[in-house]
């Protein structure tokens, strides 16, 4: 009776978030057990960043039905708003968790502020235009960071777009972000287990925004928009509810990886157009509007190239023919058939499970 | 369809899982070699020296430049009977020039039990896997990250020269021998290392009477043109241009200037170095050019030679400053090892507390150096050389 009260969405959501907590237990367990690499748990905490921002970008992608190419923009914002807040307020806020707390909430804010700026003229555009828009605001904000000098002394805080020197600060000063080299000194204060429950606090915003009312909305508007207008759904409205959920989201990605790393500069490679390919290259090989799909995708590219380390020289060849392969088998229609074909059986049990 | 998306998700648990058991299972591995800290697969006790550095992507000759360096030092040290008789084994583990990645070859490294890292050949990464490295207690010696940071730490050692050091002594240089009285500077704004040496080099100018007539940036998504820079230059009648950059690109900076008939004292750092080997590249456009450098593979100093000799016959190419940097680098190790006597058993915590207070009391002849010594912040003590371009060849000015 219970069981059938709770309907397929809910199962599947239940799933999700028994998916996330399950590989927890067993992660934890081996980093207690000391069974685990040192590889493995340095990985831990860019894992939970990658998770986050597949999950946001799917939101857009899959759900809203909006090409963004600037996810990594968003990431960027969120992870430099909250690193100049840490590293003014280290001495402020000595507990750790309260000031990643802050951060956390600057980052997001901070970066949600920025999806609605860009979304307000661009959601109203019909077809590829947010891709080109939002890819150039990712190469914007890269290169706004890399040329903002900001110091602090007695006197304040100095900013300048030129140069260090010219922030003309007192012999006392700290510089906070030195342009190009970023900001050096960030509090590690990112652990496994907060990225763990960010990733099921996304979920949760990010499921439940789905199976809600607006969700429904969103997803017709992406469906077929006209017939969506035609029964008074307001689409700028929905449209704009979940770019900057899903910006914010991206933004918290940004806090975790910011404050993992001693160093955050913002270079093509990590802030760029590379990785704002890269998080919708987890997106497309999970599954377009699978959010399930998103978290494993995430998982299995961001551990494939150091799995493969041990092929040294071939190891970035090797990974991407490995990522050509799985985009094959995951999409091509005569791989589809000949799944369908030969490992029925494996659908069988699949569909047992779920 | 939606069947499919279910058998996918099914296979790539299995995947992860599969892939999860081969991260687990390659660590039991190594985990039986680091319990006992440092035995090669024979069996046999060595020591074992991780490297890190980028030899994918854009930086990658530099990370081959130190890879190939290193190499060639454990080779000699590993024919010349070890460190005080104990083997040297090195891994060098990629970092594409990201510091996200270059913790993981840190921890990589750290799985397969290293005891000392030379890197990480990059300042962005260094300064990421320095953090880490201060925490671990792991001795670190950066054969070529300039950035102050990246010794930052007690355990942090480098054998180049810091940013800020090259621009005071490029000021100084400058001003001391009244080389010109108003400068203009182009620099990568891009780049950590450029624009550190121009912060440096701006704050001394000051201190030393040396006018900076133009400040003129370019980043890397535009370093093919240098026109405008140079007219800038030009129009503010600079006597000399500084161009703290990498060599590949100030070739085309000498060779558009050139062109455009503009001939004021150029003026490099280290990354000038290797400038005459630029295909396509005259080398009358570089007559007079001066730059600082810890080496030079021109010199007829015996050890140099014998290492550009030893370089070109493993390599098929004339080592830069980055390999002369990694080959110091091996032998600043060697002879801190030796120094605080520290056996292969011992585990990195304890060697890098030995090696923390033997590396400021050696003194290393090396081909970046005569007499190189280390204070306890980290930073090298050697005089920069200024090499002067004659005649398609490098000179050493006194």
């Amino acid at each position: 009776m219970k069981m059938k009260a709770m309907n397929k969405t809910t199962k599947t959501n239940f799933i999700t978030y028994l998916l996330v907590i399950v590989i927890y237990i067993v992660v934890q367990t081996l980093v207690m057990s000391g069974s685990m690499s040192s590889l493995m748990q340095g990985l831990l905490v860019p894992l939970c960043a990658y998770v986050i921002l597949a999950v946001s970008l799917n939101l857009t992608v899959g759900i809203l039905g909006e090409l963004s190419l600037g996810h990594a923009g968003f990431m960027c914002v969120g992870a430099f708003s909250s690193a100049f807040f840490s590293k003014c307020m280290v001495d402020v806020i000595p507990s750790a968790g309260l000031r990643f707390f802050f951060a956390l909430l600057i980052g997001a804010v901070t970066a949600g502020v920025f999806g609605i700026l860009i979304g307000i003229p661009v959601l109203r555009l019909k077809g590829d235009y947010l891709a080109i828009v939002t890819l150039a605001f990712g190469e914007i904000i890269k290169n706004i960071v890399n040329i903002m000098f900001i110091g602090k002394d007695a006197n304040g805080f100095h900013f300048s777009t030129k140069d260090a020197v010219s922030l003309g600060m007192e012999p006392d000063g700290v510089i906070i972000v030195n342009g190009p080299q970023g900001i050096t000194g960030t509090p590690k204060d990112s652990t496994f287990t907060i990225g763990v429950i960010l990733i099921l606090i996304t979920l949760f915003i990010v499921l439940n925004l789905i199976h809600s009312r607006s969700g429904r909305a969103i997803m017709a508007i992406r469906d077929n928009r006209i017939a969506a207008e035609s029964v008074g759904i307001n689409v700028t409205k929905y449209k704009m509810m979940a770019f900057s959920v899903s910006a914010a989201l991206a933004g918290v990605a940004g806090v975790i990886y910011a404050h993992n790393l001693a160093t955050l500069t913002a270079q093509p490679k990590n802030f760029g157009y590379n990785m704002s390919i890269m998080i919708l290259v987890f997106v497309v090989l999970g599954g377009i509007g699978n959010i399930r799909g998103s978290i494993i995708a995430a998982i299995v590219l961001t551990l494939l190239p150091e799995l493969l380390r041990g092929l040294s020289d071939y190891r970035m060849l090797i990974y991407a023919i490995v990522l050509i392969v799985m985009m094959l088998y995951n999409w091509s229609p005569k791989a589809i058939q000949w799944r369908k074909k030969y490992l029925y059986f494996l659908k069988f049990k699949v569909e047992e499970e779920v | 369809m939606k069947q499919w998306k279910k058998v996918m998700s099914a296979a790539m648990v299995t995947a992860m899982t599969v892939g999860m058991l081969a991260g687990c299972g390659g660590n039991d591995k190594n985990e039986g070699s680091s319990g006992s800290s440092g035995n090669s697969e024979s069996g046999e006790a060595v020591f074992k020296i991780g490297s890190i550095g980028p030899v994918t992507g854009g930086a990658a000759i530099y990370g081959e430049a130190v890879k190939n360096g290193a190499e060639l030092a454990v080779k000699e040290i590993n024919e010349a009977g070890g460190i005080n008789g104990v083997q040297i084994e090195l891994n060098f583990q990629d970092d594409e020039n990201d510091p996200e990645k270059a913790v993981n070859a840190y921890n990589t490294l750290k799985d397969w039990g290293m005891q000392a890292l030379l890197g990480t050949v990059t300042s962005a990464p260094c300064v990421a896997v320095g953090s880490e490295a201060m925490n671990d207690n792991m001795f670190l010696l950066t054969p070529s990250g300039t950035a102050v940071e990246c010794v930052q730490g007690e355990n942090a050692f480098r054998v180049c020269f810091s940013d800020p050091m090259q621009g005071v002594e490029s000021a100084k240089y400058i001003s001391d021998n009244k080389l010109a009285s108003k400068v203009a500077v182009i620099y990568d704004s891009s780049d950590v290392y450029s624009t550190g040496i121009y912060n440096s080099f701006a704050a001394e100018a000051k201190n030393t009477g040396i006018e900076i007539v133009a400040a003129e940036a370019f980043t890397a998504e535009s370093k093919t043109d240098f026109s405008v820079q140079l007219q800038k230059a030009k129009d503010a009648g600079a006597e000399l241009v500084f161009l703290p950059f990498y060599y590949s690109e100030a070739a085309l900076v000498l060779q558009q200037a050139a062109g455009m008939n503009y001939a004021p004292i150029f003026f490099g750092c280290d990354g000038m170095d290797g400038i005459l080997g630029v295909e396509g590249f005259k080398a009358e456009n570089a007559q007079d050019l001066m730059f600082l450098s810890p080496f030079t593979p021109t010199s007829d100093d015996e050890t140099i030679v014998k290492f550009v000799t030893d370089f070109e016959a493993a390599y098929s190419g004339t080592p830069n400053q980055f390999a002369a940097d990694a080959y110091d680098g091996i032998y600043a190790i060697k002879a801190a090892m030796e120094k605080a006597e520290v056996t292969p058993d011992m585990s990195a915590s304890d060697i890098c507390e030995a090696m923390k207070t033997a590396m400021t009391e050696i003194t290393i002849d090396g081909v970046t150096a005569k007499g190189l010594t280390w204070e306890a912040s980290g930073e090298p003590s050697k005089e920069p050389m200024v090499v002067k371009i004659a005649d398609g060849d490098y000179a050493v000015v006194e």
